[in-house]
Order: C-alpha cells, then structure tokens, then sequence
C-alpha cells in the first residue's frame, strides 16, 4: 500500500537517497510503534492478552470504529467532519432490526420478511441517504460541516428512537421458513477462523485505499482537502467530491452498524452513542490533518487499532472503565501533538521557504509583498 | 533636482528612520538595504510600483514585521519594535493599505478596539461614542458612532480606519494607500486633515498609487523600486515626469513579441461582459469587449481595482458574469463549468498562488497534474508511468528548477512555484490562457523566463492574455496592450506604446 505519506517522504533534503534519521521513523511511524508498545506492554501485564483468539476477538471489536474511521478519514481528507456517524450506525440497526421483524404492509394485509441481503443493501441506502442529506447541506447550502452532522446526528438518533419507542429489537434471528436467517453472521461467522466484521474492514481498507491512490477521485479528495480554491480552479467537480465523501462516511456508518447489531445480536436505538468521537479520534492518531488534504488509510488504520487494543487490555488487566476513558484521551492529545510536531518539522525542512501548510489561510493578507505567504512560518 | 543613491546620512529633521534594512522572505529580497528618513512634521510620500516593497518597508516602520538586519532610529535613539502595539505605544501608528476592520462591529468598537477606555466597572462607552463622533465631525463625515461597519459603503469604512489611526494621537503616521476608495471630496477633507497634523507636528508617511494627488499634498518624495531607493527629492523641486521615470526605471528586457508567425481566427471573443461588484450595487467589468486571435499575446494594464482580476475569472467561470458572453473559437462558453472550460481549452493562471494555485499538502509532480488527470487515467484508475512521463515532461517544458516531481512545492522558490502554475495549465494543451499577474513576487529573471515560456506558445498559436500593473511588462512580449479603468477599456496601444501613454490612460499619471 503506497501513498501520500510515502511520496512527502522521499521530500526531504535528502532525496533520492535514503536517509536514516531515528527521530523521524519514530514520528511518522508513531501509532505504528504506539501499537507495538502497547502489545508489548499488555502481553507482559497479562497472559491472557498476547493470544491467536484474543487478537482475533479485539479485532472484531476494532472493526466497528475501524470502518467508521475509514469513511471519516474520506471527510477529514477534504476538510470536513462527520459527527452524524454514530446516530448513523444507531439508525442503520435499529432498521435492520425492524425490517427483521417483518413489515406489515397493512393495506395488502401481508407481512413482508426480506432476506437478510435486501436488508442490508437497504441499511446501506439508508446510510447514503443520510449522508447525501449532510453532504448537501454542506455543499450546495454551505451549512458548515460540523454544525450540519451535528444536527443530522440528533436527527438520526431521534428517529432510531421513535421507530423502537426507545427500545430494542432482540430477536434478529429471523426463521427458516421465513427465509430470512443469517443475520448473525456479520457477527460471528468467521472465514478463514477471521471474523467476518474483521474481514469487511480488510475488504473496506482495501477499496479506500485503491480509491484514494489509484483513481481520479482520490486525486480530487486530496486536492480539494489541501486547497478548495486551487482545485476548482484546476477543474475538480469539487462540489460533487463533497457530496460524496458523506455519503461514503455515512454508507460506511452504515455497514458498521449491522456488524454491530450482528455481534451484539440486538438493535437499539442508543448503539454507537459517541462512535463517532472513537473514529475521528482513530484518523488524528493515523496522522490525518483536521485541515484537510493529510492522512492515509494506513495510518487510520493503526489509530483504530491503538484504540481498540489499548481499551481492551485496559479491560483484560481489570482497570477501571473510567481510567479507561482518561487513558484514551491522553492518547488522542498526545496524537494531536505529534501531529503538531510533524507538521512543523515538515515546513521547516525545505531550505529556502517555509510556511506552506498555514499560507494558504493568510494568503490573502498581504497581496502587495512579494513574497507573501511565506511569512506564515 | 536630486538622484541622491539613498546612502545619505540622516539628517537633522529626521523623526523615524530606517539604515540599510533588508527584508528576505526566504530567497527573494523585499527590501535591499533601505535608509528612509520621515522628516518631522512634514508629509514624506513613498512612490514606487506595485512589488517594489513599499508596503515591506511600512510594516517595519510601524512594528508589524521584523526586518531580516539593519536599523531603525526613532529621534536619533536606536530602537526595534517587539510588536505593532509596541510601535503605537511609541507615537507610531499605520492605515493598513487593506482595510482591517471588524465588520459585525460598530464603528465605535472599531476605533477603541484594542485600546478601550475603561472606568472602574467596565468600559466607558459614553466617553467613546463622544470621542468617534468628535473624530467624524473631523473628518466631516456623517457617520453614527454606533452604525455597524459592514453597512458602511467601502469609501466610508477607510475613513473609519483612518479616524482609527486619528484616534491613537500618534506623532507618526504611516498612511498606505488611504485614498483608494475615496471621493474627490473626502480626499479634499483627508488633505485638509492632513494639513492640520502637520501643523500640529504630526509627522506623515503618505502612499499613493494617484501620483498627482500625492504631489499636491507631500513634502518630500522618495522613490523605491525593487527593494531599493532610486531617488529622493522636495516636491517643489520635481514633478509628475520625475516621478514615473525613477518609478519606472530603466526596462530590464523582459523580451519582445514573438514576430514570424501569423495570428489565426479569433481564439476568444469576450462581447459585454459585466460582473457586479461586491455590494452588487455597480459593476466592476462594465459591458467590456475584447478579441484575442491565436499566437496573439494581449497584455492588460491597470491600477488595483480597475477591474482586471474579475474581467479574468469571469471569462474563466471563477465569478458569474452579470452580463454579456465569452466565446472560445465561436463556442459560447459563459454557462459552462471551470473544468468544461478546462476541457475546450480556456484556462486562467489566478494571481494569488498560494491562496488559488498551489495545493501546499501536495507535491510539484501532482500539483502539475492536477487539471490533466484525465490524460493519465485508464479506466477508472490512474496510470503512473504515465503520470509519471507527463509530469516530467512538464517539468522540463516549463523549466522548473525542483530535485523532481516528488519534492513537496513548499521547497521551490517563488518563480518555481508559479512556473508550476503556469505548467499546470500548459499541461492541459489550452487554447487561451489568462494569466492574472503572472510575474508577480517572482524575481525579475523568472519574470524573463515565464515571458519567454509564453512567447514560445504563443509562436505555436496560443492565445495568451495576462495582466500587469508594472508598465514595463506591458512594453515586453505583448503585441497589444489594452488598457483597463473603472472596468473599461480606457485605450488600446500596439507593442510600441511609451510607458507615459500607458499610465496616462489607466488613470495613474496624465502627463501633459
């Protein structure tokens, strides 16, 4: 897997050959090292952690915050923010357990049971629709991102909860002779001895990231991330990238959500309260830019994990929940600041100018210099 | 008449100065060794074209920027300013060329912001509001202390930037370009002021691209171009020639136009064009008609804000236009998208790059690529050998000096940077290309080399226009040069056009 990273790598002074430089391997790798430190540390703490089944089982727990954070990073790359992915997620289940429920269609008098597919391919469309709703509003009604997600996001928890009265669906096992069974194995079959949340995730992460370094529109998302103004003027469609990328996120929101339900084999209304924090948290550590145009899947990837396997050896070493919330938020502050760090040492490295990453924003500021924009630094 | 070369001792009368300052923004030199005196209780107006450091040298004098060496003397006593506000509490204050006020505020909020006047339980807005409409009644303006300044039409909020300046009672005032937005009498009422601080005592620098308006009001004249002082003297001893002559300076041959090729039809056809300004109440570009044929280069003169940068990005499809058509080879392109623009072959080169050219996250192989993905995509994937090839291949086209396309732009130097704008249009095989003040904050043999790489393309029968508001510009590669005013074409000149016409024309200068 190449990208963005690699190439800003091969930028330094020391092009073309390959430097060595200890400091740097450690910064731009840091969650990559975050994680082996913290399975290092676990494995010694406990001796249940370092094992085939306990890897596999916290996999499956990354996977949910792992395909969130693959659609968030999309959001990220071009600037924006998805709060509405967790009231997505909750959304998303909470249908999938109502359509297994069977829907009365009253005026024909029948109960209609869809197979599990159809109910997931609509769990899915439900998942586009709300994040075409974002996307819209942030796009063509300039609605800032975060303001809209957040008022889809309590929109999208408020329907989940008028749809169950706030309760939740338990059975979502449907009946053979209904034709509808299979739910749970989103949750708990396994390929391979994998399981399927883990390999959706794989397969997600593989589509993301040929999306972003392979084809025209992750050029666009990168460019349009980096410099909304210089890439409409380069001809991206720079509106319909906005669009789409809620629309992934919430498409994204949307898978995570029947994998949830499928392993928890429930759909409530209140599942994946806060997910959405848990993902962004995931792509900051991965070392994307909340100003858009940095990051890769790799590096979102590795944030989901360091998250994941950090709370869940948290759990094994029998720590409490709540030490468990103010370790997570030391990791993410830590995260932003390396990602400070790094994005400082990175404008300082060319020679001559300096400043790149915040110019554009004070471009404007003083158009008679000459060499303006170089100020910044 | 003095040509004095600007090493000469400071001299008695001299409040503020600046010795041998030089400003480098990484490798370009704003300034080079700079003296500068403000002569106490006099007006010292600073000439000099757009780039040549003028609004550099302010921002030093008044405490905004650090220079790179050399001194600054405030009543003979060195000095070196931590911040503007350290340079306020010293006498010193500045009308920024661009307006830097707050618009969801009052005018009264604005004048005291920073600086309120306080009593002993919070702010002592009665005080205030007598003070701002004192300061009106100065400045003969009727304007209520507490009207929000976003309601203020753009002539009224400089006179509330410069009240702000008033407002500090300061010794030394540095006026960059107060006057842009004035009418005849406000600027009657300005010099008036003006007039009255001198005689108080209040020394001022005064910048202002209405030469003659400057020559009525100052007492010293002092001209920079390229970073250095060409030439001080007394207004009584000069008038408007001497001025442009040293603004000007001697041509650095930035080329001729491409001869030994025929131009072909008509490439762009721009017929009407309106655009409205920005309180939508008058036009900017006002029913404006032009034809470039291809292999023709067409240089467009004019003052800041006669209209040029809108009369580009409307033809490009940056900013609607109110009025009239764009035809591209007969085809009228005025509905369509930048990118289906992009696809017929009409680009625009934008003047600011950092803020509309350059994507700063990405490296120079991608930022050239940028608007000719489809040329390398296969499918729908990208193919990187070709990429690769393509982006090479621009790279030695345009001539950009980088260790490769893999180099992020921030390591190139600012003529790189825009040579990479430049190329990254190329690379799309337009059929026009607008370019918006392509030379500048690029040195002078970049500017050569940017002018040279579009008299080539020009021979090959693209049709170029670009703007300029250095005079010289336009006598280089332009066969034609159109000159722009109050958003009309004020006067059209063939390649042998002398500088004095030029400026005559736009407004800055009319030389009998």
């Amino acid at each position: 897997m190449t990208d963005v990273s690699q190439a800003s790598k091969q930028s330094s002074p020391s092009a073309g050959g390959e430097g060595f430089d200890v400091a740097k391997l450690l910064l731009e790798g840091r969650a990559f090292f975050a994680l082996i430190v913290i399975i290092v540390v676990f494995s010694i703490l406990s001796p249940y952690y370092l094992s085939v089944a306990n890897f596999l089982t916290m996999a499956s727990h990354v996977a949910i915050f792992g395909i969130l954070a693959v659609g968030m990073l999309l959001v990220i790359l071009n600037g924006g923010i998805d709060l509405s992915v967790g009231s997505t997620l909750g959304l998303a289940g909470v249908v999938a357990g109502f359509l297994m429920q069977g829907v009365t269609l009253t005026w024909l008098g029948v109960v209609l049971y869809p197979p599990v597919w159809v109910v997931a391919v609509l769990a899915c469309m439900l998942g586009a629709a709300v994040g075409l709703v974002n996307g819209v509003l942030i796009a063509r009604f300039k609605v800032p991102a975060f303001v809209a997600t957040l008022g889809v996001m309590y929109m999208a928890r408020g329907l989940a909860l008028l749809m169950t009265s706030g309760l939740t669906y338990n059975n979502l096992g449907g009946k053979p002779e209904l034709g509808n069974t299979g739910f749970d194995a989103l949750g708990f079959n396994r390929l391979f001895g994998v399981p399927t949340g883990v390999v959706v995730l794989v397969v997600i992460a593989l589509i993301g990231s040929i999306v972003l370094n392979r084809t025209a529109f992750g050029r666009w998302l990168y460019a349009s991330g980096g410099n909304e103004r210089a890439a409409e003027l380069s001809g991206v469609p720079v509106k319909t990238v906005q669009i789409s990328v809620y629309v992934l996120s919430g498409i994204c929101a949307a898978i995570a959500g029947l994998i949830l339900s499928s392993q928890l084999t429930s759909a409530g209304p209140t599942a994946g309260t806060t997910y959405e924090l848990t993902a962004i948290a995931a792509v900051v550590i991965g070392g994307a830019a909340l100003t858009g145009g940095r990051g890769n899947i790799r590096g979102t990837l590795l944030g989901a994990f360091v998250i994941g396997f950090l709370s869940d050896g948290l759990v094994i070493i029998g720590i409490s929940s709540y030490w468990q919330t103010v370790f997570t938020g030391a990791v993410i502050v830590l995260a932003v600041l390396l990602n400070a760090v790094q994005y400082r040492r990175r404008s300082k490295l060319p020679a001559s100018t300096g400043g790149q990453p915040t110019s554009q924003k004070r471009g404007k500021a003083e158009p008679a210099n000459p060499a303006q924009g170089k100020t910044a630094g | 008449m003095t040509t004095a070369s600007g090493t000469e001792p400071a001299t008695g009368d001299a409040v503020l100065s600046a010795r041998n300052v030089v400003m480098s923004y990484g490798g370009v030199h704003a300034l080079k060794g700079v003296n500068f005196d403000i002569h106490r209780g006099k007006v010292t107006t600073l000439f000099g074209e757009n780039g040549a450091g003028k609004s550099t040298l302010m921002k030093i004098l008044s405490g905004v920027v650090t220079p790179t060496s050399g001194d600054i003397v405030l009543d003979g006593n060195l000095v070196s300013f931590s911040s503007s506000s350290d340079a306020r509490d010293r006498g010193i204050s500045i009308i920024h060329q661009e307006l830097s006020l707050a618009p969801n505020l009052s005018v009264r909020d604005n004048i005291f912001m920073g600086r309120e006047l306080r009593t002993r339980t919070g702010l002592d807005f009665a005080e205030e509001s007598r003070q701002a409409r004192a300061l009106m009644a100065d400045l003969e303006e009727d304007i209520d202390p507490m009207t929000l300044v976003e309601d203020l039409r753009l002539g009224q909020q400089q006179i509330v930037e410069i009240a702000r300046a008033l407002s500090v009672d300061s010794r030394i005032l540095i006026m960059d370009e107060p006057t842009s937005a004035l009418s005849a009498t406000e600027v009657e009422v300005l010099f008036k002021v003006i007039r009255d601080l001198t005689s108080r005592g209040v020394s001022i620098v005064y910048i202002s691209h209405h030469l003659e308006e400057a020559l009525q009001i100052t007492d010293y004249a002092v001209v920079l171009r390229d970073g250095s002082i060409t030439a001080t003297a007394e207004a009584k001893d000069i008038d408007l020639e001497w001025i442009v002559r040293n603004m000007v300076g001697e041509n650095f041959d930035l080329g001729s136009p491409p001869t030994g090729h025929a131009f072909g039809e008509v490439a762009l056809s721009i017929k009407d064009v309106c655009v409205t300004d920005a309180s939508g109440s008058g036009y900017v570009v006002d029913h404006l008609s032009l034809d470039v044929k291809a292999g023709e280069i067409v240089c467009i003169y004019g003052l800041m804000g006669a209209g040029r940068t809108e009369l580009l990005e409307a033809v490009a499809g940056r900013v609607p236009m109110a009025g009239g058509r764009a035809l591209l080879e007969g085809e009228d392109v005025s509905g369509l998208t930048i990118a289906q623009r992009i696809a017929r072959g009409l680009v625009l080169v934008p003047e600011d790059r950092q803020r509309d050219g350059l994507v700063q996250t990405m490296t120079v192989g991608r930022n050239l690529s940028l608007a000719s993905i489809e040329a390398f995509a296969k499918g729908l994937f990208l193919s990187r050998p070709r990429e690769r090839a393509l982006i090479d291949d621009s790279i030695r086209k345009v001539t950009i000096k980088t260790a490769g396309g893999h180099a992020m732009i921030g390591s190139l130097s600012g003529g790189n940077q825009q040579k990479v704008v430049i190329g990254k249009m190329l690379t799309t095989n337009p059929k026009v290309i607008l370019l918006d003040e392509p030379s500048r904050g690029i040195d002078v043999g970049a500017k050569a080399e940017v002018f040279r790489l579009l008299s080539e393309r020009a021979a090959q029968g693209l049709a170029v226009i670009f703007s300029t508001s250095e005079v010289n510009e336009c006598l280089s590669i332009a066969h034609r040069i159109v000159v722009m005013r109050r958003g009309k074409i004020s006067a059209e000149f063939g390649a042998n056009a002398t500088k004095e016409q030029i400026m005559a024309a736009s407004g800055e200068a009319v030389v009998a």
